[in-house]
Order: structure tokens, then C-alpha cells, then sequence
């Protein structure tokens, strides 16, 4: 198992015959997605030769589900027409949409993470963010999938290089899915969102949680592990040497008065028993820690 | 990007919120026609990005021409929480017979909209949610539906705005309301909204933030930015397209990804506790593609910091191969030439790490050092900063 994301996903990428969808699915193909289809409506009809892999164009998702029974979407589409491209893959009900965007406007993300969920039918990872792996079974998005290999370690990360960083520290016992959310103010999956499915999933053992400056939601990912979370977690929070007032690269990693600060999500997270790493290789040797003594 | 109150008024204007805009003066002297042309007795505010100004002796009143000169004088100039006074406005008095509070904000907890009123203005909002949490109105609202007539009742009556002002209260409130929408912004605040002496609602003061991922749909957006307010090297950067901080401190950053980067910052700070308390110079994030443009861009800015004392190169290979960045650092160096001047610590791991160091290895460049780890580079940085400050 993992979770989100298993070998039996089927994956089309909506802005497929853009440079960066080539590129990145060419990659997801490599390290064995099975990809089913593109999106676009301009050309429909065609497909696309990844060196001997033929993958077909669906004028919309609709029509890519219908023929392939797709259930997964990778987003590469431009900031201006993401919300569009998101409410398209809802209205097809796929069950997962991973969009990558950077810079879509915030009004946009909170359109389109409401209309998700008045449809009760799709769960939407981003914008702004690497996708998601579970290695050797399914990579849906741009983090690179020679990093590691599966294991029982479960991901969550705010970051995308952060992501790659732990994975690499952790290479040697590998993950059962990483997951990033994206470091935009309004994002469709939280850090909670994946709690609840690492906790529930018979193949994960302990979960490495990645925070950053802004927002209180590594508090309110602290507050659910308290009750909710019975498997070990270990934490990182980036950030701490940040200023007031500015943004730090991530669109919402900011820190706002005396709130959104490292050192505030560092306290409520030790507070209910989460070890927090003040690097990122102390943060995976609190984990190998945890797993050596497991 | 966060808008001074004059730009914010500007706004409100637009959309029919009511305001009195008064002038921007940078010269003391303009005051005096500024006054003059309002009446003679006018507020003189300073404009900073930051709350608080009244506290801190930069709001005056001042009761005719000259006095108004005298107090643009002294608040042009004055530190506000570290910002330096550059403007201030010449507003109208206003006959004030009552102060609320209003807001629209991104709600991230909920993953939409939140609207927070309280008929307690004039203070920091905090405040009065600490001392009388009561008197907080707060009314989440749902993205696809926004704020129509029966929301903008919900939000008055949940305000307990004053029985004689809750129509039009409703009508501001939904102005407000498309200020926040139309304009792309992720907060708009009005402290204190207040009810005149004649009963009219007036917006007194304004703070909005507008969403810069949305600027391709607003052309008049970038009109906002006020060049003399930004540090000349995050100018530099934002114009070559690099995502640069300025930072107090001695080591140079540069690294791909904002957690990466933001992590790398940190540690290099837990590494200067050992050496002397050097600290991160700049927080700079050259993104996925490190080419020898890129870095070159990204190390003259750095090295134009006059602080930097030895600069730490951060890059784990995702996408970007390191052999790719290896190259860009070796390139960047021979394109500045003279420039590069302080002592570079490199880190690569990742995708073709193995190519990316023997690269630098051949390069042999003299200022140039691997570090194996981001935490042992982190600790090289910081010496050669601490032994070059020495």
C-alpha cells in the first residue's frame, strides 16, 4: 500500500505537450507511472512518442476518462488557466489532482479547492508543489524517483528540495509515499490530510513532517497528532533565522507579527511528543533513531 | 505586496468606498499647500508599511498651513519600527462620531475567506480580541459564493453595527467585499472605519495586501511598487528574476528551492554560534534550473553586499543535474572575473553528483571548496567568515 498514490493509479497530465509536461512526463513514465493520456484541445487526436511509449491526446478529461480510466491528474498548465484546468479534472471526477503551478493567484486556488470539495469527489495536492511519489509504484509529478526506493517511512513536506533532502538522508530505508504539499497560503491537501492517510495505512511505520514559516498549520497538524496520530512522527520546521514581514520564496512563508514563526511550530509540535530536528540530518537521525529501536 | 494607505485609499476610491484621499507630500514644505487646500487644519499621517504608526509620534494633527509644515518635518524622516518615513499624508479632519473595525482576509486554516469586524475600532485588532473577545465578529466565507446581500447582512448583524447605519453598512461591506475580489487582494483592512458626526460610514484609514501572483490580470498593479523603498540589491535581484532577501549577516546563500534555502539559512546560523556569531547574508533561491547565467546573476548580487565575507552554495540535484550546476559555478566565476572575490563553499548531492564534483575538483579554482555535507559546508562557510572578518 501507500497512500494517494499506488501501482494501479492511471495517470493523465493536463498541459502534456508543454515543454515542462514533456519533460516530466517523460520522467514519470521512466520511473514506471503509467501514464494514459494528455490533455489538450488543440490537439486532440494526436499523441505524443516518449521514446516508444505512444501516449494519446484527449481533447478534454472528460474524454481521457472515459477512454482510459484515468484517475489521477498531473497539472502543467500556466497560472491563468489552472483554476479552469482543476474544475475540468472535478468535473470528470477524478479521484486526484496534482497541480504543480507555481504562481496561481490565491483567489484561484480558494475557487477551486471549494469547488472540490462542494463535489465531494476529488482530492486536490497543490498548487505550487513537487507532486507526490511512492516509489516503485507511482510517480505523479516532478520529484525525482532516483532518490530512493520504497520503504515504510511516510512524507509530508511543505518543500519541494526539502522533500529530496529527507529522502536522501532516509535513502536507506526509503519511503512508502512522499508527498508535497506546497508552500502557497491556500493549499488543497494539509499536512493533517496526510497524517490521517499515513496513520491508516497498513504500510507505513512513522511519518517525517515538513514544516516552514507562515500560517499555523504545523499547530494544527501538532493539536491532531495529539489525538489522532498513534504512529511515530518527526519534525522539521524551516525558517528560523527568517525576518518579519518577508516572503520567503514560498508564497506563503511569511511571518506575520509574532505569528507563523519556526521556533512557535517547533514548541507546539515537542509539545505533543513530536521530535523536531534543528537540521535536516538531525531530523532524519531522530527517525533512524526511531526506526533502528522499532 | 503590501500598499501604503494613500495607495490603499486610492483603491477604495475605485470601488466607491467612501474616502477622503487628502495629499502625498515627500517635501516638508508641500505641506503648507497641501493643508491650505484642505481647509487648514488637517491630520499629517506618515505612510509606512507597518501598524502602529499613531503609537509611535507618526500621526499629528496640526491646526493650520504652517503648523501642518512642522509637523510633516518632524515625522519625514522618523524610524517607524525600522521603517524610515519617506511620505506623508495631508488628510481632512474628520468629525468622528464612532470607530469599528473591519476586515477581509485568506482564511489558510479553512482554505477560504474570513471576514473579521468588531464595532471596537481604532485599536489593534488583537487587542480587542484579548481584552473583549466578544466584541470580534468573525464570518467565514465560502469561496464560489462570495459575498452577496444575504452574506453582507450575516456580517453586519454578527458586527451588531448601530442600528441606524446597518444599510448602509451592508452596502460598504460589499464594496469591501469587491475591493478584495476585483483587486486580487489577499487582505484588505479598514482601522477605524468610522461613523461621522452626519452619520455617513467613512473608510479613516486603509491597509491592503494585493496577491502578486495575480499581477498578469492587473496592469495598473506594478504602478504600487515604490522603487526608494526596496534595498537596491533585492531591486537588482527581482529585476534579474531571482528570488533574493537581504539579510544582516556575513555568508553569502545561494540555493535551489525556498525550504531548501530557508534550512540552509538556519544551519549556517547554528554553525556561526561556533565561529565568532557569523550569520546568513541573504536568503537567495535560484530555482530548478542553475545555469551559469543564473549563478553568475545570483553571486554578483551576493558578493555586491558589502557584509558578505564568504558565500555558501547550497544545491541538492532534483531535476537540475549537479554536473549542470557544477558547470554554471565554474562559468559564473570566469564571468566575473575580478568580482569573485570571497571564498565559495559548494555542496552538491543528489542527481550526477559524482560528475558535478569531479567538475569543480578539475576547475581547482582557488576560492572554490567541496564540503560533503550541508551540514559541514554550513560549519566552512561560517569560519571563512569568521577568519576573514578577523
Amino acid at each position: 500500500m501507500a497512500i494517494f498514490l499506488t501501482e494501479n493509479s492511471r495517470v493523465v497530465v493536463q498541459g502534456m505537450t508543454g515543454s515542462e509536461g514533456q519533460k516530466h512526463t517523460r520522467r514519470m513514465i521512466d520511473s514506471g507511472t503509467a501514464i494514459v493520456g494528455g490533455v489538450n484541445p488543440k490537439k486532440a487526436g494526436q499523441s505524443v512518442d516518449f521514446e516508444g511509449t505512444a501516449v494519446p491526446v484527449f481533447g478534454g478529461v472528460k474524454d481521457a476518462v472515459d477512454e482510459t480510466d484515468a484517475d489521477v491528474s498531473v497539472l502543467f498548465v500556466p497560472p491563468a488557466f489552472t483554476k479552469a484546468a482543476v474544475v475540468e479534472a472535478v468535473d470528470a471526477a477524478i479521484s486526484l489532482v496534482v497541480v504543480i503551478t507555481e504562481g496561481v493567484p490565491v483567489h484561484d486556488s480558494a475557487q477551486l479547492f471549494a469547488y472540490a470539495q462542494s463535489k465531494g469527489t476529488t482530492r486536490v495536492i497543490g498548487p505550487n508543489c513537487p507532486g507526490l511519489i511512492s516509489p516503485g509504484k507511482s510517480n505523479a509529478g516532478i520529484i525525482p524517483a532516483n532518490i530512493t526506493d520504497g520503504g515504510r517511512v511516510g512524507l509530508v513536506s511543505k518543500s519541494g528540495t526539502l522533500t529530496y533532502q529527507m529522502m536522501y538522508e532516509l535513502r536507506d530505508f526509503g519511503f512508502s509515499t512522499a508527498v508535497g504539499i506546497g508552500g502557497d497560503p491556500i493549499i488543497g491537501t494539509t499536512h493533517i490530510d496526510c497524517l490521517r492517510a499515513f496513520e491508516e495505512d497498513p504500510d507505513t511505520d512513522a511519518v517525517v513532517m515538513i514544516g516552514e514559516i507562515g500560517g499555523d498549520a504545523e499547530e494544527r497538524a501538532a493539536d491532531y497528532i495529539k489525538d489522532h496520530v498513534s504512529k511515530p512522527v518527526v519534525g522539521y520546521v524551516a525558517g528560523f533565522t527568517a525576518p518579519e514581514g518577508k516572503t520567503m520564496g514560498h508564497a506563503g512563508a511569511i511571518v506575520s507579527g509574532s505569528s507563523g514563526t519556526a521556533q512557535a511550530k517547533k514548541e507546539a509540535l515537542e509539545a505533543v511528543g513530536v521530535k523536531v530536528g534543528k537540521t535536516p540530518s538531525e531530523t532524519a537521525q531522530l527517525m533512524r533513531e526511531i526506526l533502528q529501536a522499532g | 505586496m503590501d500598499l501604503m494607505e494613500y495607495q490603499a485609499k486610492e483603491l477604495f476610491a475605485k470601488h466607491d468606498v467612501p474616502v477622503t484621499l487628502g495629499t502625498v507630500v515627500q517635501e516638508a514644505g508641500d505641506a503648507e499647500a497641501a493643508a491650505e487646500a484642505l481647509g487648514g487644519r488637517v491630520v499629517v499621517k506618515a505612510q509606512v508599511k507597518i501598524g502602529g504608526r499613531g503609537k509611535a509620534g507618526g500621526v499629528k494633527l496640526a491646526e493650520n498651513p504652517q503648523e501642518a509644515v512642522e509637523r510633516a518635518e518632524a515625522i519625514l524622516g522618523m524610524d517607524i519600527k525600522g521603517h524610515t518615513v519617506h511620505r506623508v499624508l495631508v488628510a481632512p479632519t474628520a468629525d468622528i462620531a464612532e470607530e469599528y473595525y473591519f476586515s477581509f482576509l485568506v482564511d489558510r486554516a479553512n482554505r477560504g475567506f474570513l471576514c473579521i469586524a468588531s464595532i471596537e475600532g481604532g485599536v489593534e485588532i488583537e487587542e480587542v480580541a484579548r481584552t473583549n473577545p466578544d466584541a470580534v465578529a468573525k464570518v467565514s466565507i465560502d469561496p464560489q459564493t462570495g459575498v452577496d446581500d444575504a452574506k453582507a447582512a450575516e456580517i453586519v448583524a454578527a458586527t451588531r453595527f448601530p442600528e441606524e447605519v446597518v444599510e448602509e453598512a451592508e452596502a460598504l461591506v460589499k464594496r469591501l467585499w469587491a475591493v478584495f475580489v476585483e483587486e486580487d487582494a489577499s487582505l484588505v483592512e479598514v482601522n477605524p472605519l468610522v461613523r461621522l458626526g452626519d452619520g455617513r460610514l467613512e473608510a479613516l484609514d486603509g491597509k491592503i495586501t494585493l496577491d502578486e501572483n495575480a499581477e498578469f490580470r492587473h496592469d495598473d498593479h506594478a504602478g504600487f511598487e515604490i522603487k526608494d523603498q526596496v534595498d537596491p540589491l533585492e531591486q537588482e535581484a527581482k529585476e534579474k528574476g531571482l528570488n533574493y532577501v537581504k539579510l544582516d549577516g556575513e555568508v553569502g546563500i545561494i540555493g535551489n528551492g525556498a525550504g531548501l534555502v530557508m534550512s540552509t539559512l538556519d544551519v549556517v546560523a547554528y554553525a556561526g554560534e561556533a565561529h565568532s556569531g557569523v550569520k546568513p547574508a541573504n536568503f537567495l533561491d535560484i530555482g530548478g534550473g542553475a545555469s551559469a547565467e543564473v549563478m553568475a546573476n545570483g553571486l554578483h548580487i551576493i558578493l555586491g553586499d558589502g557584509q558578505v565575507r564568504s558565500v555558501f552554495v547550497n544545491v541538492f540535484g532534483g531535476i537540475t543535474a549537479c554536473d549542470a550546476v557544477a558547470n554554471g559555478i565554474v562559468h559564473a566565476l570566469e564571468l566575473l572575473g575580478e568580482e569573485a572575490n570571497k571564498p565559495l563553499v559548494v555542496r552538491l548531492d543528489g542527481n550526477n553528483v559524482e560528475e558535478g564534483r569531479r567538475i569543480l575538483e578539475e576547475a581547482d579554482h582557488p576560492l572554490v571548496s567541496l564540503a560533503d555535507t550541508m551540514d559541514g559546508g554550513a560549519d566552512r562557510a561560517a569560519e571563512l567568515a569568521a577568519s576573514e572578518r578577523s
